[in-house]
């Protein structure tokens, strides 16, 4: 028992100069183990008298609890100091750029139509598809426009044939949901559009969203506060939105929309109007007990004005620094 | 059309500056492209007279001039050749300002003295001639300011009128309507008739009395042939963009203008016999004013005599029936055309003019007469002349019916959202020029006047009201309507979801033309005709495209050949396939192309290109977007424009939807291509119809597998050993994963070697081990049996 103080100093230094964790095992081992040092002292007490055995195990008890504790502080360190290298080691530079695919992106005309879609579909439109090798019929006749009509000219047509075209609009479309649907009819049809003319402002091929709305009591004013607000949510800003009397044969009243982005200036974003009354006749509705309104505008036009683009030959080049900066 | 702002103003007065007036043209629907004013900004110019011109000492090409401007004479150095004595012209005084703030001062050409500037058009931003400094007529007054002289505080409105409003292709018809707008009176068009001084009269006969039913006609005797027509017209003649050519010719040319009536002279000695106003005959033959030869169709309108074709009803007169600087007799024809006489006609002859622009939207079937008779007024004060009586060739009946319209109340509230009181109906449509009858069940009968061609219809009644009221006035709401619950067919992947597929995948949209060059299509789809167009823009615009690649290996093209060598594209789009029945198939079809690098270059990317695999992954995520990957599958086939060894075709049950494969190295080379290029081309639907997922209860009992290594003959393709595994192993295999493909070093040539996961699991209980084995060994037998395989050693 004389040599307890000695052999916890003996412990504490032991566990001190232990260097790693395996190091501190020994130690633990050595001596408070099933056959260390301070364990066999334990075994020894029943050398002692029955009154010395309590305070004696108490002491030994005492010891062991002290280097007990010593452990597992000087565990805990190592423990401590074991991670600090290994985090050390593991130290990477996450500046580098991450390991990843690359993300590929939409083409800016078919982002604005998706835009232009989402509007129109979360107020009850469905989108309507069609050919876009037209018959003479579905692209003039039946919206009003006869043959030899001047406002043939303002179309500059490809043609096939005398009867088979490309359309140059996608009212086509309207006009064979019409005959196949009675209303209440929303539609919006969008789609690749064909025109005869090419230079910086004008394409061969471009994109156009046409709209149609019929039902009873529709009147002119819906026409206006479904355009006024699309034109605003579409650009999310307060633009001003001017109404200007125009012509198509299939709308009366014909209407072209323009708009100022806050600089005094007007842009003719979108043409519209008043389903005309033989444009329902031909397709079997009655004017009489329907109305209706009809609008169509350029994806292009107004991707341009939303995007900043500044030459419509862009869209059709699939130029990747181009494409790219629609991600 | 464009026209002179003072001009209209003669006519109609509303209290507006030049842009106001302009911006209410266009809000009442006649667009308003441009206004220009008829000059530069100048002062200090005046007219001056040229009292003598002598050579400049030390210059050649200058003159020395002596300018007198009424009060003083100042000596100027002018360089143009026509500066002479006796010419009146423009004569910018020291002080005064040209276009571009441009000072006169005094200054020495060449030593000499010069007091001034004598100007050409030019530079007074009057036209763009700079042949010489200007003429102006011998009776100007000396001193005058020349912007007072010349009328020059005017300005050009060009207004781009719809193909409806004909009846605002004259100063007339402006003015009408823009007293409407203004509610302002308009100038009284009432025409004095002209008394005839002779009894000659030229015989009409009216034989397409539908295309021509009113033919008015008189014939004027001894004009002075030598006569010039006054600057007032020809100045009003050229702010409206037309030249002035000869008297009789401007008088027709500003009838037209002012009036709206195109008219046509003739010169009345080179006429025979009678005019008889009749349709072509197939291939006859014409000589125009601008001396080209047609060849007449037999749906052409024409003026003709006893000998022939005189002119192009409508459209333009002939070269031998015209007046020149000789005609002393004249004919003048003021003749109303029916529309649809007239309309495409000349643009089938590849022309357009004045007259037949007019014709085609529809002239006043009523004004004929009023315009002849101030053609002669103006002509007998220009040239002189006798005029004989006006005679007048007309079938009633085909004259264009006067429309009566009903127009409601209720109609026009329900149109336009609004109650529109009755009289501001009744101004606007009256100031319109239409005759209001009151009528029951609140409504008019509006009788609608000749000019107007475009109302038939209780609806264009409404769109005047609108029109004049002002779009901008009338109310705003946003639509009331019931909102049933749309279809949404959830075996359909969207088209949305799929780009957004490919997108994720590292695929960039593309937007190719659908009509491309017929060459390239015969390239990548050698035995289709594709279908043309009648009328491309060009060659490389000629046929449309019977598949999406040829577009997008353009696209491919353009961009190696601005560096970029990893390309990944996609178009969705209708490709256009002629049948062998007629009929063209018009699909909607997904396609895509990838080259370069199989990843973009970074410090963790490998460094390998892309191959038919790198596709064929993307295509196999493609089919599974609708859950039904199983019901796709690829089968090893050629296509003439992919490799033949590296190409498969994408079938669906029976039937083949698209392709993917490596480009053809032919045509990687013709192309130009950097390779290898890989493409997949399907159609939509087949992509777009998935099926629902349903529900198959999951088994309780482990799952066992088993790893073979197998060594087959090259040839044999993995397909079949996958079908030969799944036949052999019995109805407990759940899958077979291939994990392991090598050939070379330690493998006979001509062989492979593939590592093969088998899992099975039953749903009602576990499998033992013999069963498993023997499972095993049948799919060994199997392989061994039908692909010649062996396990691996």
């Amino acid at each position: 028992m004389e040599n307890l103080a000695q052999l916890l100093e003996q412990g504490k230094q032991a566990v001190a100069q232990a260097d790693t964790i395996r190091d501190l095992d020994e130690v633990r081992v050595q001596y408070l183990g099933k056959k260390g040092e301070l364990t066999q002292l334990l075994k020894g007490l029943g050398k002692l008298s029955a009154e010395e055995r309590p305070a004696a195990g108490a002491k030994i008890n005492e010891a062991k609890e002290a280097l007990q504790a010593e452990l597992e502080e000087r565990k805990a360190l190592l423990e401590a100091q074991a991670m600090q290298k290994q985090l050390a080691s593991e130290r990477i530079d996450v500046t580098l750029p991450g390991r990843k695919t690359e993300l590929g992106g939409m083409h800016p005309v078919t982002r604005t139509l998706e835009r232009i879609e989402a509007f129109f579909g979360s107020i009850g439109y469905s989108v309507a598809e069609g050919p876009e090798v037209e018959d003479d019929y579905h692209n003039f006749e039946a919206l009003n426009i006869p043959a030899h009509h001047p406002a043939r000219a303002m179309h500059d047509t490809f043609y096939f044939d005398a009867h088979t075209l490309l359309r140059t609009h996608t009212s086509p479309v309207q006009v064979r949901t019409m005959e196949e649907k009675q209303p209440p009819i929303r539609i919006i049809c969008p789609g690749r559009v064909y025109r005869c003319d090419y230079d910086q402002t004008h394409s061969p091929m471009f994109h156009q969203v046409e709209g149609l709305l019929v039902d009873k009591n529709v009147s002119f004013a819906d026409l206006k506060g479904t355009l006024e607000e699309f034109l605003r949510e579409f650009f999310e800003e307060d633009v001003k939105v001017r109404f200007r009397p125009s012509y198509f044969p299939f709308t009366e009243p014909s209407i072209e929309v323009d708009i100022d982005r806050g600089d005094g200036k007007w842009l003719e974003v979108l043409g519209c109007g008043m389903v005309h009354p033989k444009v329902f006749e031909y397709s079997g509705i009655d004017p009489e007990v329907y109305t209706g309104f009809a609008f169509g505008m350029g994806v292009e036009r107004l991707a341009m004005l939303r995007y900043g683009v500044n030459d419509l030959r862009l869209f059709f080049e699939n130029d990747l620094r181009f494409l790219g900066q629609f991600r | 059309m464009k026209f002179s702002e003072q001009w209209l103003r003669e006519w109609v007065k509303p209290a507006l500056s030049t842009q106001a007036l302009a911006d209410q043209l266009s809000l009442a629907g006649l667009e308003v492209d441009d206004v220009t004013g008829v000059a530069g900004h100048f002062e200090g110019v005046v007219v001056a007279e040229i009292i003598s011109a002598e050579q400049h000492p030390d210059a050649d090409k200058l003159q020395v001039c002596q300018v007198n401007d009424g009060t003083e004479t100042f000596q100027v150095v002018c360089g143009a050749a026509n500066a002479r004595m006796g010419l009146k012209t423009a004569f910018a005084r020291v002080g005064a300002k040209l276009p571009g703030d441009f000072k006169i001062k005094k200054a020495k050409l060449r030593g000499v003295e010069s007091m001034g500037m004598l100007c050409a058009e030019d530079e007074l931003g009057i036209s763009d001639d700079h042949s010489g400094i200007m003429e102006l007529s011998a009776d100007a007054p000396l001193g005058v300011d020349l912007r007072e002289f010349l009328n020059l505080n005017d300005s050009v409105i060009d207004v781009d009128l719809t193909p409806n409003r004909g009846d605002c292709l004259s100063i007339a018809g402006l003015a009408r309507e823009v007293g409407v707008l203004n509610q302002v009176p308009v100038a009284d068009v009432t025409i004095e008739a002209v008394p005839a001084v002779c009894d000659d009269t030229f015989s009409v006969t009216l034989d397409a009395a539908g295309a021509c039913p009113r033919y008015v006609g008189r014939v004027i005797r001894n004009i002075n042939p030598k006569a010039t027509t006054p600057l007032w017209m020809q100045e009003k003649l050229r702010r409206s963009g037309i030249r002035s050519i000869d008297p009789v010719v401007d008088v027709t040319n500003y009838i037209l203008l002012e009036l709206g009536q195109p008219m046509h002279a003739f010169d009345l000695n080179k006429l025979s016999d009678a005019i008889v106003v009749r349709l072509a005959k197939q291939g006859e033959t014409l000589v125009l004013l601008d001396e080209t030869d047609v060849t007449l169709n037999d749906d052409t309108l024409l003026i003709t005599d006893a000998k022939g074709p005189l002119a192009m009803a409508g459209i333009m007169g002939g070269d031998a029936s015209g007046v020149t600087d000789e005609t002393c007799d004249i004919f003048l024809e003021s003749a109303f055309f029916n529309p649809l006489a007239i309309v495409g006609r000349a643009r089938n002859y590849g022309l357009h003019t004045d007259s037949s622009h007019r014709f085609e939207r529809g002239v006043d079937w009523q004004l004929q007469r009023q315009a002849i008779e101030r053609a002669t007024a103006l002509l007998l004060d220009i040239v002189g002349g006798e005029p004989g009586p006006v005679t007048e060739a007309v079938s009633e009946t085909d004259l264009p019916k006067v429309p009566v319209v009903t127009l409601r109340e209720s109609r026009i509230n329900s149109m336009l959202a609004m109650t529109m009181p009755e009289a501001t109906v009744e101004d606007i449509l009256t100031r319109l020029g239409m005759h209001l009858k009151r009528i029951e069940g609140q409504a008019w009968e509006v009788t609608v006047p000749s000019w107007r061609f475009d109302i038939t219809l209780e609806v264009d009644l409404i769109e005047e009201i609108a029109r004049v009221y002002g779009y901008d006035n009338l109310p705003v709401r946003t639509p009331i309507a019931q909102l049933p619950l749309p279809p949404i067919a959830e075996n359909q992947v969207t088209l949305n979801r799929i780009r957004r597929h490919l997108m994720a995948r590292d695929y960039q949209e593309a937007v190719t033309y659908s009509f491309i060059e017929v060459g390239l299509s015969k390239l990548f789809d050698p035995d289709t005709q594709p279908l043309a167009l009648a009328n491309p823009i060009s060659a490389e615009m000629a046929v449309m495209r019977t598949s999406l690649w040829p577009g997008l290996i353009k696209a491919v093209s353009y961009n190696q050949n601005r560096q970029q060598a990893r390309i990944r594209l996609f178009e969705t789009g209708q490709r256009f396939v002629p049948q062998a029945n007629g009929g063209l198939l018009q699909e909607n079809t997904l396609a895509g192309v990838i080259t370069g690098a199989r990843d973009a270059e970074g410090w963790t990317s490998a460094k390998d290109k892309i191959d038919f695999f790198d596709i064929k992954g993307d295509v196999e995520s493609l089919l599974s977007l609708g859950g039904c990957k199983e019901a796709f599958s690829f089968v090893a086939s050629e296509h003439p424009a992919l490799h033949p060894g590296q190409s498969a075709r994408v079938v669906r049950g029976e039937d083949t939807i698209g392709y993917v494969g490596a480009l053809h190295p032919e045509l990687v080379k013709k192309l130009d291509l950097t390779g290898p290029v890989y493409l997949f081309e399907l159609q939509q639907d087949a992509v777009t119809l998935g099926q629902l997922p349903r529900y198959t209860a999951l088994s309780k009992y482990p799952e066992m597998r088993r790893d073979l290594s197998l060594i087959v003959d090259e040839q044999i393709d993995f397909d079949r050993i996958r079908r030969t595994v799944k036949n052999a192993a019995g109805e407990a295999l759940k899958k077979v994963t291939l994990f392991d493909l090598y050939q070379g070093q330690g493998i006979e040539a001509g062989r492979k070697s593939l590592a093969l996961g088998l899992t099975w699991q039953h749903p009602s209980r576990t499998l033992t081990d013999e069963e498993i084995n023997s499972s095993v060994t049948a799919v060994m037998s199997a392989l061994t049996n039908d692909c010649g395989a062996s396990l691996r050693e």
